[in-house]
């Protein structure tokens, strides 16, 4: 098992409050949320794996149901994903890819 | 202080149902009650559901811990055997000695045995409680015949009970002409004797039984025509006899033929006790049903209380379902001609009798009777209890509006507020409708809690659902289409309470109404609602806009996005026709024509978007708000400026109105169209809003569209002049804006809107709200507010920054895109 690698992303005021932008690490494409509402950060794959578009980090984020569960919906047809665990929540079988977040002295970092 | 003392005799239906009132009246009392039965009262009136499956749990009155809860002591299993009246005490059969103030007697009937040789015999039995029951159901094992002694209603309900134990071959034994003489004529009990034919029921009509035949049990009844009838049960229900062998003991007045006398305060001829349900006598009639039971104890709990008030006699009317087939009698079902005229319906393919009588002059409704088809009893019951005046064609009562002008006054909701409902509960239509208004409740169930209503016979169950139903409507609460789980309100009501509330802030509106953190489908219609009630720049709050407003640009394929700008009422210039091609060519742009008088230009990169509409907005361009839910375009004709035929300019006032409503927020995108004359060349009546030009003024049409499911716009005024197109025109799209649910578009919303077109033309051209003078106002100052979009983020670096694809590769555009070449330009890779 590889150690998860630390990498500097961008400083927590280019990602929106309450939405996302989409960084590049080493030519992968990730999506930053910045949950202000829970004060939670959350990174995922940028890509949409529905129709394959680099989207995600353009979505709307939200919960869903009674435990609140942190998603972000696709801008091209709402396909909507657990930002915990990367699942699809809109019934199908594609997940998406999570990473690990830390925020230090305004800077947001992805582990990869 | 002392409580006065008040003891129940019997512990049956109307007993508990006094219990259960004097409790919710008044605290100070003290109540005991002496039941002969081992259990709690349960409903008698479903006793055949036993057999189908129900527990005698499941038929209780109430909950085991009731009576304890309600501070009422019980004793079951122990009949009161003695009052002593000159010291006002009673003995029970456990010993038991008590004295009270107040005396209740609810002792019930028991089954009327009739002096017959052999009715001693085993096999035979009546049908009254569960005892019975149990006895029943043991000996049925063993049978395979079995006869009911007795037409009635209880009889036919004994009838089903002996069919759901099993026994094969079911008959029923009636000494009159007719089954249920009482409630139905010897038309209506042919139709039911058939159709209880089809259940395995055999039916005896005019049989008069001299014996019961056997050796120590029953092997056949013998009748005094010389046939006989082999049997292994009999069960006897010819009827009830009031329980007043106690009151007799102690010297009360009872009748001739049994029953406790009372007066209209339900009093005996003691004054402290009182008599009420199947034991009682009042005015020469033993009440043999629930709903006036009730209502005696009602009426004695009142009085204790001090309240003031009697029984009048009861109306006997029932509906019930026998053996699956329904049966019901309302009002005078007898009477002939000539006091009356009556209307019958007789269908013997489906076995169906209706019968209504009514008054000479064809006004009111007197009784009928209804076999096999009960629906409208309710309806005709509450026509007859409240006089009200029949229609034309009183026959479309029983037989259903066929074709023509539905019958006025027919629907639950005309009936006037004081209409009893459950006779039961004595629950009125008004009761139901303000526990509808006033507390919320909308289902049956609900409703049985609230009120009580339903919770007797079950009858006006349908009705007391049409009165939820109705009630909610007219206070236009009928269809809640929440916005999504993270809130109960539907559009409108969201709306009143941001403004309400004065509620600037998506995250505000959250923690305020809404639980949850939000989603995308909550987040765009609210942004819309605040961008419509405090006219603010979309940008401040991007991050709740779908991504077309966010990045006020509509997505494409590829991710990459189109840029439309607007041209009103697509005039255009040369100069500026030059520019669009121009920015097209710079960034490499697919353009196409849209559908709207106006140009598209596909395929650009989020990056390039402010630095293209800068150049737009240098050449006077503005934000056509493609990505939004909001005005697109008002399309013309050329009209009379070159058009032969045109009869005004039609692309001016085009261009007017779309220069009025451009950056309008609305449930759904708006279109419009003028057309300069009557061929309609701008297709205006296919649009939201549409104009077309008359000899003398302006026909406005509205809520019509295009797309999946195309709907033709109707014809709101005619011949009206500028100012009040304009007019009507604030006033439509306000109201449509205030009252439409989200991604409502016009057609839909008016669909759905009772009353219609008639209706909306009152409020917009009569003002039939009273509220024309606020919408307009209130449009005026969204008009007056607008500012267009792009030009507020050309001229603002922080928000030009968001146009960026990667945050922290600013420069680079997303490598992802790709292109596929199209004739002479381009088109995106396909998925």
């Amino acid at each position: 098992m590889t150690q998860t690698q630390w990498i500097l992303a961008c400083n927590t005021t280019d990602i929106p409050e309450n939405g996302g932008a989409c960084v590049k690490i080493n030519d992968e494409q990730i999506a930053v949320f910045n949950f202000t509402r829970r004060g939670e950060w959350y990174a995922t794959q940028n890509l949409c794996p529905h129709k394959q578009q680099m989207a995600l980090s353009r979505g709307m984020i939200g919960s869903a149901g009674d435990a609140c569960e942190p998603k972000v919906a696709c801008p091209f047809h709402k396909k909507t994903f657990s930002l915990l665990t990367g699942e699809c929540l809109s019934g199908d079988e594609c997940a998406i890819k999570t990473y690990p977040v830390k925020v230090l002295d305004g800077e947001v970092w992805l582990g990869v | 202080m002392i409580k006065p003392i008040v003891i129940v005799v019997g512990n049956g239906m109307v007993g508990y149902k006094f219990c259960e009132k004097l409790r919710a009246k008044s605290a100070e009392f003290e109540i005991i009650v002496f039941g002969e039965e081992p259990r709690r009262a349960y409903d008698r009136v479903h006793l055949s559901e036993y057999f189908a499956g129900k527990t005698a749990e499941d038929l209780s009155m109430c909950t085991a811990t009731w009576y304890a809860e309600n501070n009422i002591t019980l004793h079951l299993g122990d009949p009161i055997t003695e009052i002593i009246r000159s010291t006002k005490t009673i003995n029970s059969q456990k010993g038991i000695v008590l004295k009270y103030d107040y005396l209740i007697m609810a002792t019930g009937s028991a089954a009327f045995v009739p002096n017959l040789p052999g009715v001693e015999k085993e096999g035979v039995f009546v049908y009254r409680t569960i005892e019975d029951l149990d006895l029943m159901k043991a000996w049925a094992a063993k049978s395979k015949s079995g006869a009911i002694m007795g037409g009635g209603l209880l009889g036919l309900e004994a009838a089903k009970a002996l069919i759901d134990l099993g026994i094969e071959e079911t008959h029923v034994i009636e000494f009159a002409p007719r089954l249920m003489p009482r409630q139905i004529d010897s038309a209506g009990s042919a139709i039911l004797q058939q159709k209880l034919a089809t259940f395995g029921l055999t039916v005896h009509l005019n049989k008069n039984t001299s014996y019961i035949a056997g050796d120590h049990k029953i092997e056949a009844l013998k009748f005094n025509d010389d046939t006989e009838l082999p049997l292994d049960m009999l069960v006897i229900s010819a009827g009830i006899r009031p329980r007043d062998e106690l009151a007799k003991l102690c010297g009360l007045e009872v009748g001739l033929r049994g029953g406790i006398v009372v007066n209209q305060s339900l009093q005996t001829s003691d004054p402290s006790i009182f008599a009420i349900g199947e034991c009682a006598l009042y005015d020469q009639m033993i009440y043999g049903l629930i709903a006036p039971g009730y209502e005696m104890a009602e009426v004695v709990a009142a009085n204790l209380c001090n309240a003031q008030k009697q029984f009048n006699g009861f109306d006997m009317s029932t509906k019930l379902k026998l053996i699956g087939v329904d049966v019901a009698s309302f009002g005078d079902a007898f009477i002939t001609e000539p006091d009356c005229r009556t209307i019958i319906f007789e269908d013997t393919h489906k076995g169906v009798y209706k019968r209504i009588n009514i008054s000479n002059d064809g006004q009111q409704l007197l009784g009928g009777i209804l076999i096999g088809d009960a629906e409208a009893y309710s309806m005709l019951l509450q026509t007859v209890n409240n006089k009200i005046v029949l229609p034309p064609n009183p026959e479309d009562l029983i037989l259903g509006s066929r074709g023509g002008a539905t019958a006025e006054g027919a629907g639950v909701m005309n009936l006037p507020d004081e209409a009893l409902v459950c006779s039961c509960e004595a629950v009125t239509k008004g009761d139901i409708c303000s526990a509808v208004m006033e507390q919320d409740i909308t289902t049956i169930d609900g409703m049985k809690k609230c009120t009580k209503a339903g919770t007797g016979c079950g009858g006006c169950i349908p009705m007391v659902k049409d009165i939820i139903t109705g009630t909610l409507k007219e206070n236009g609460k009928y269809i809640k289409n929440v916005i999504c789980e993270h809130f109960d309100y539907s559009r409108q009501e969201l709306l009143d309470l941001i403004r309400i509330n004065k509620i600037k802030t998506y995250d505000q509106v959250l923690d305020t109404f809404g639980k949850g953190d939000g989603c995308e489908s909550c987040k765009p219609p609210i942004a819309s609602m605040l961008a419509g009630l405090w006219n603010e720049v979309i940008l401040k709050q991007d991050t709740i806009q779908d991504s077309n407003d966010r990045y006020l640009a509509n997505i494409q394929k590829g991710g990459t996005y189109s840029v439309v700008p607007r041209i009103p009422g697509g005039e255009i210039t040369a100069d500026k026709l030059i520019v669009i091609g121009q920015v097209a060519k710079e960034y490499n742009l697919y353009t196409k024509i849209t559908g709207g008088q106006r140009i598209d230009l596909f395929g650009a990169h989020v990056m390039d978007l402010p630095a293209i509409w800068e150049k737009l907005i240098d050449a006077g361009f503005e934000s056509g708000h493609a990505y939004g839910k909001s005005l697109r375009t008002v399309k013309s004709c050329v009209g009379s400026t070159w058009c032969r035929f045109g009869l005004h300019d039609s692309v001016s006032f085009a261009i007017e109105i779309e220069n009025r409503y451009k950056g309008l927020r609305s449930p759904h995108k708006l279109k419009g169209g003028v057309s300069g004359c009557v061929r309609e060349c701008a297709e205006a009546q296919a649009k939201d809003f549409g104009l077309i030009a008359t000899e003398k003024g302006w026909n406005l049409y509205i809520c019509g569209n295009g797309g999946s499911k195309p709907q033709h716009a109707q014809l709101l005024a005619t011949d009206i002049n500028e100012a009040t197109c304009i007019q009507y025109l604030d006033r439509f799209l306000m109201f449509y804006i205030k009252t439409a649910d989200t991604l409502t578009r016009t057609a839909t919303w008016l669909n759905k809107m009772d009353g219609g077109m008639s209706y909306l033309k009152n409020v917009i051209v009569n003002d039939s709200l009273g509220i024309c003078q606020s919408l307009e106002e209130e449009i005026a100052q969204l008009i007056q507010g607008y500012t267009c979009e792009w030009k507020e983020v050309v001229d603002n670096q922080n928000l030009k920054k968001k146009f960026n694809h990667f945050v922290n590769a600013p420069n680079e555009k997303d490598p992802s895109i790709k292109f596929e070449p199209l004739r002479e330009q381009k088109q995106a890779a396909a998925w």
